[in-house]
């Protein structure tokens, strides 16, 4: 009888994991507005959620669907660009993290969103596929060309040890 | 594989959270669910010379209090499964209610003024629980005597049963209920919780 968990006990147990996707997914800035339109449209189906459901694949769904209406929205009103502000000089961890999320950054949406269900989240193929629309071999093979990009184009080696958490 | 997993790794580590972004995101949750109206319980706990209390809200009132021996964790699911599982911890719902709480605990407020939401009881314990409150602060009274109050003078026992089941303890005085011969009797936040109140008040 696990029915009927509080939804509190389900934002403690997936939230930073929806964060992390809907950052690689849809980047830094627009991940927070992805994840409380997540989070706060999960609320509200929580209770016709069907029992024994697996949570982070319905979550990340719901992010999926979110994250596509938040980039539509951006693509509407975006506005051309003259000049990229320089961004500040990084060093260490936090270089290497930042070259990381912006190597993925470039990755084309779908070999994003493959590797962000797969990697972040957890999730197999199978699943991936339903979610992006196709079949879990075409998600495989996202994910794959999106690693094979991500390992050719991110310049700092990843280091060997000490860096799990 | 290694290079993968350290791929992963590192995948995991460039898109992590720092400490305040999930308390910030959660924040605007609660904001968003109270707005919409989908909030159907808030909670918090607060600690007490009691120990440490959960407290509940729907929108009409406080639903439930829960001591720690109660399982916190179980009480919520309890509320998911009785009234909804839209939980979250929110605790400016509760604000009135913790500050009833925290003067009622230094003896500086007799009776409770925040209101309730009593649909976890029904029938006789409810009749019973709502009849607590005529037992007035600082005095005690028989579990005969509640029965008679609650209109049924041979139903001691069962007044035991309400009391020991109260949703809203310490709000709801059951802890003024005693055995006829003055001794105790049972408490569902035990005998050291129930003892710690009947002080309090007595010492006002």
């Amino acid at each position: 009888m696990n029915h009927n968990v509080a939804f509190e006990r389900i934002v403690a147990g997936h939230g930073a994991t929806v964060l992390r996707v809907c950052r690689a997914v849809l980047g830094r800035a627009d991940a927070d507005d992805a994840w409380s339109e997540t989070f706060l449209s999960a609320f509200k189906a929580y209770p016709d959620l069907p029992h024994g459901a697996n949570i982070e694949a319905w979550l990340v769904t719901i992010a999926h669907r979110k994250a596509i209406d938040i980039t539509r929205g951006i693509a509407r009103r975006a506005v051309p660009v003259g000049e990229v502000p320089e961004t500040p000089a990084l060093d260490g961890a936090e270089a290497r993290d930042h070259d990381v999320a912006d190597a993925v950054s470039r990755l084309p949406v779908k070999q994003r969103q493959a590797i962000a269900y797969h990697y972040l989240a957890g999730l197999p193929y199978v699943e991936i596929g339903t979610i992006i629309g196709g079949s879990p071999e075409a998600a495989r093979r996202a994910a794959a060309d999106g690693i094979a990009t991500l390992r050719r184009t991110y310049p700092n080696p990843p280091t060997p040890k000490g860096r799990t958490s | 594989m290694n290079a993968h997993d350290d791929l992963a790794s590192d995948l995991e580590l460039a898109h992590a959270d720092d400490a305040n972004d999930l308390p910030r995101l959660h924040a605007r949750l609660v904001e968003a669910a109270q707005r919409d109206g989908v909030l159907d319980v808030a909670y918090r706990t607060i600690d007490s010379p009691v120990g440490t209390l959960l407290l509940a809200a729907t929108e009409v009132g406080l639903v439930r209090v829960a001591y720690e021996s109660e399982d916190h964790d179980s009480v919520l699911q309890h509320l998911g499964d009785r009234i909804s599982p839209r939980i979250l911890e929110a605790p400016a719902r509760l604000d009135a209610v913790s500050r009833e709480l925290d003067q009622y605990f230094a003896g500086r407020l007799h009776s409770f003024t925040v209101p309730l939401d009593r649909r976890l009881s029904s029938g006789f314990r409810r009749t019973v629980l709502e009849h607590l409150t005529d037992i007035a602060y600082g005095h005690t009274a028989s579990y005969a005597a509640v029965a008679a109050l609650a209109g049924n003078p041979r139903a001691a026992r069962a007044v035991g049963t309400a009391c020991a089941t109260n949703p809203l303890p310490v709000v709801v005085p059951c802890h003024r209920v005693l055995r006829a011969d003055g001794t105790l009797g049972g408490y569902l936040g035990g005998s050291d919780a129930k003892r710690t109140l009947l002080a309090l008040e007595s010492a006002a």
